[in-house]
């Protein structure tokens, strides 16, 4: 058994879930604030 | 904390906040992790699987923090009414989900090597797993609680009885002396872990903090936004 095969599965799992987050709540945020920006230059 | 409740002065704070604490977190994970798998040796009994401990620790830290952040928020809505407060809750709490499974799977993958097993019905185990889905059930209710217009108040109510489980997951390795370890540091007694193994730690739990942080703004904010934006078409609707 090759440990470090372990150690990078753990690292991208840990490393892949903190982006995806970090994605999902960026992502969120732009799309919440630039229709709240949208609805406020509305007439 | 009140001087919080008014949500565009939490915003004049959150807004230069997340990009501070994204790129800190960042530049602080980096070199924990570049310490943490090239710089420190292995570990004597466990060899290079000692390295997984750079981002476990960290998550199972994250996980717990996050309900008891949740705890926190609940208690001051419920106690204060703060009118933040549900949505840090509910900005906290898919933060904390991500981080109790990210420790569980890298708590799962750190065992196969060392303990000959993916998985244990061991007290600390079992008690991480119920964390996970205490998360769960609090994301349910609250997003169900918002979309009925509700004062989030059946989520608070849950999310301080879900924090009976905390001291379960912290005192379960004392409790249950089964497959996991005891705990190795400890703020009144220090750690047990070698100094060369375990200076990484601190970055990546400092790192990793700092971007918990940035997702729960990022939530909060996206929260706010999309609560003005509903209030403006029921406002527009109701002309």
């Amino acid at each position: 058994m090759n440990p470090w095969q372990f150690v990078i599965a753990a690292y991208a799992v840990c490393l892949g879930g903190t982006a995806l987050l970090l994605l999902w709540a960026w992502q969120s945020m732009r799309s919440a604030e630039a229709q709240a920006d949208s609805l406020k230059r509305r007439p | 904390m009140h001087g919080y409740a008014n949500p565009a002065r939490f915003l004049k704070f959150a807004r230069p906040a997340t990009g501070w604490f994204l790129g800190l977190g960042l530049l602080l994970l980096a070199a924990g992790i570049a310490g943490g798998l090239f710089v420190t040796p292995p570990d004597y009994l466990q060899g290079e699987t000692v390295r997984i401990l750079y981002i476990h620790v960290p998550a199972a830290w994250l996980g717990m923090a996050g309900w008891a952040g949740i705890a926190f928020a609940s208690l001051a809505q419920i106690v204060w009414r703060h009118p933040l407060s549900a949505v840090a809750g509910r900005a906290v709490a898919p933060a904390g989900a991500a981080f109790a499974a990210i420790c569980l799977a890298t708590g799962s993958i750190w065992g196969r090597p060392t303990w000959g097993t993916w998985w244990e019905w061991d007290g600390r185990l079992t008690s991480m797993l119920i964390l996970f889905f205490l998360y769960l059930g609090y994301i349910a209710l609250a997003s169900a609680e918002r979309e009925r217009g509700g004062d989030g108040r059946m989520a608070a109510l849950f999310g301080l009885v879900g924090a009976i489980n905390l001291p379960i997951i912290h005192y379960s390795v004392l409790w249950w002396r089964t497959l996991h370890q005891g705990q190795s540091i400890s703020i009144t007694s220090g750690s047990t872990i070698a100094p060369e193994l375990l200076w990484p730690l601190p970055l990546t739990l400092a790192g990793f903090s700092l971007l918990f942080g940035a997702a729960v703004l990022m939530r909060m904010r996206a929260d706010l936004a999309l609560t003005k934006v509903e209030a403006r078409l029921r406002r527009s609707s109701g002309q």
